[in-house]
């Protein structure tokens, strides 16, 4: 067996707000093989965005081990966490956080821009930008684009400068049940073409059911299904 | 250290100014106020300092003998014996000397009192654009054109001054000595003044012949300053009034002044109000660095529209004044001044999105992407 691309054991995070400390993570341990696609499910305030902002590198870890592709995250600088946010993870978010004043094509070059990437779209994407229905649409502002399609977009930004693995945080949160349905598909689609490894947290079981694994997220702990 | 692709960037600082047109209007006109403030005060001192140079020139001398005790330009009141007129006649190369009495107004207005025959033969002649010079003893002015446009005159118009009606009997071609004229004598009875000159204007046989002759007055004039008209010309400098000086500095001031608060305004306002692009571009990968990047070139792009802004609206300014007080002022466009004003109100706007810029790019990027 290969070594898991996520490899995730006793992490803690503890927020300190005022004079109390809230325990979001409370010893959460997990493996993701390459290629995995994982849904997390779990109430509300459990601690499943805490862990999907540890993975991003968006914040740091209190304690544990937390293994990105070889690359421990407890031993992570500011300027780490950023090149980690830069080269080895995608984020999709509920609300879709386009940038408003830029093209729609723009928005996905500026993520390769911040990558230093250069040159056109290569072929493998040029595909995903087919299956995901936006090709023709990359002239276009987001707000000219209905809900779904921008969520489109954003995943398209997130694999653009193709990341170890993508975290989707209720990517279908605010769609309708047939956009939900597309961009479930296509986050499928992209998981099986691809062999995208992703992580997504959500609160609908036939969401979390496009997934090949679920796990329970319940006061700051994992447990699998 | 990392590379920018950059294009993107500036497309990205293009779109936002293009997105809130009237604050990056308003904000790159406040930022050229100060540009124009500048380019208007020095073009003003550089103008008048220029049009003074060209009319003392066109007086057509070559040494000027100023009174004992005063500087090369500045008003000087009549205090030199009008016997000297003649006994600089008689020195050798000397083809002609004319006494002239600047009389102060108040302020900085003057009037002269010449001997309009030998300024006239000096000067190789005045034009009249309308009228005839005035007469020896009269209670007549001739004007120039730019004092006659500024002050609605013309021939046979009534100019009170010194307590008395004086008529107005020509209006000259400009770029001689002065904008008004009286008749010497009755310049000097009249502010009881009898017998006395503020300045010499000598005109010489061979201007070659300059240093030479200097040197023999001032054997006689010891402490008289004798200047050639090219030393007089040098001393119209902005160096030379100091006043000029201190006020452009303190413009100068001003305009970084007026540039920190435009732009601190206007960033601190912007960065509040993307507060989530900016995290979106953090989740993405963005350092503190490319964030400082994308505020620092809006702020610079600002900063170029507000100076293009400015150096146009100092042509505005020209045309007003040249309009409206043609006699009281000139403005000249002075070209170097361009970058140096622009460049000082870029170092204002910098130093405005500084603290602007540091706030967003020290910026939590999950504090702006918590959800709602
Ligand atoms: N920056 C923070 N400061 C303090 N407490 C925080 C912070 N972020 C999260 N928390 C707390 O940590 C706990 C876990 O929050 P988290 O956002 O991870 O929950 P969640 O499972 O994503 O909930 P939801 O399903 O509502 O999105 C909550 O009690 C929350 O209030
Ligand atoms: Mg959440």
């Amino acid at each position: 067996m290969t070594e898991p691309i996520i490899g995730i054991r006793d992490l803690r995070k503890t927020f300190r707000s005022g004079e109390v400390d809230v325990h979001a993570l409370r010893g959460v341990d997990l493996a993701v093989e390459r290629g995995e696609f994982l849904a997390v499910v779990g109430p509300s305030g459990s601690g499943k965005s805490t862990l999907f902002h540890i993975l991003g590198g968006l914040t740091p870890p209190t304690s544990g081990t937390v293994l990105i592709d070889g690359q421990d995250l407890m031993k992570m600088s500011d300027s780490d966490r950023t090149r980690l946010r830069k080269t080895s993870v995608g984020f999709v978010f509920q609300k879709y956080n386009l940038l408003p004043t830029l093209t729609v094509g723009d928005n996905i070059e500026i993520a390769r821009d911040i990558a230093h990437r250069k040159g056109p779209f290569d072929q493998q994407f040029r595909e995903v930008l087919d299956v995901l229905g936006i090709a023709n649409k990359l002239d276009r502002k987001p707000r000219q684009l209905s809900g779904g399609e921008q969520q489109r977009v954003a995943i398209a930004r997130s694999i653009v400068n193709h990341p170890a693995i993508l975290l989707a945080d209720e990517p279908t949160g605010n769609l309708d049940t047939e956009n939900s349905t597309a961009v479930l598909d296509l986050l499928r689609d992209l998981n099986r073409r691809l062999g995208q490894t992703i992580l997504m947290i959500t609160h609908n079981p036939e969401a979390a059911a496009f997934a090949d694994r679920i796990v329970h997220m319940r006061d700051g702990q994992l447990h699998a299904s | 250290m990392p590379r920018y692709n950059g294009f993107l960037v500036y497309k990205l600082v293009w779109e936002n100014l293009k997105h809130r047109p009237v604050r990056t209007l308003l904000s790159s006109l406040a930022i050229g106020l100060g540009v124009t403030m500048m380019l208007t005060l020095v073009g003003v001192g550089e103008g008048m300092l220029r049009d003074q140079e060209a009319r003392t020139r066109g007086v057509g001398a070559d040494i000027i003998i100023r009174p004992s005790g005063s500087s090369a330009i500045g008003i000087t009141p009549p205090n030199i014996n009008e016997k000297l007129v003649a006994w600089a006649m008689e020195q050798p190369h000397v083809a002609q000397a004319t006494g002239v009495v600047i009389y102060p107004l108040g302020g900085v207005s003057t009037v002269h009192g010449v001997d309009f025959e030998a300024l006239t033969k000096m000067s190789d002649g005045f034009t009249f654009l309308e009228g005839r010079p005035f007469q020896v003893g009269a209670q007549e002015a001739v004007i120039d054109e730019y004092y006659a446009k500024e002050k609605k005159l013309h021939t046979g118009s009534i100019v009170k001054m010194l307590n008395r009606d004086w008529r107005v009997a020509g209006v000259f071609r400009g770029g001689k000595l002065t904008r008004m004229m009286l008749p010497k004598t009755l310049l000097q009875d009249v502010t009881a003044n009898t017998g006395k000159v503020s300045v010499i204007y000598v005109k010489l046989d061979s201007p070659a012949r300059t240093a030479e002759v200097i040197a023999h007055l001032k054997q006689t004039l010891t402490d008289y300053p004798i200047y050639s008209m090219d030393e007089l010309a040098s001393q119209f400098s902005v160096n030379s009034i100091p006043e000029l000086k201190t006020f452009i500095g303190v413009v100068m001031t001003l305009s970084v002044l007026f540039g920190f608060l435009v732009v601190f305004l206007a960033m601190y306002t912007a960065i509040l109000e993307r507060t989530r692009e900016i995290g979106i571009l953090k989740a993405l990968g963005a350092g503190q660095g490319y964030v400082l990047g994308i505020l620092l070139r809006e702020t610079v792009l600002l900063a170029v529209i507000g100076s293009l802004m400015g150096i146009g609206m100092s042509y505005a300014t020209r045309w007003l004044i040249a309009t409206f007080i043609p006699a009281s002022m000139t403005q000249a466009i002075v070209y170097h001044w361009w970058p140096i004003a622009s460049a000082i109100t870029l170092g204002g706007a910098l130093l405005g999105v500084m603290y602007p810029a540091i706030k967003a790019a020290r910026q939590d990027a999950l504090e702006s992407l918590s959800y709602d």
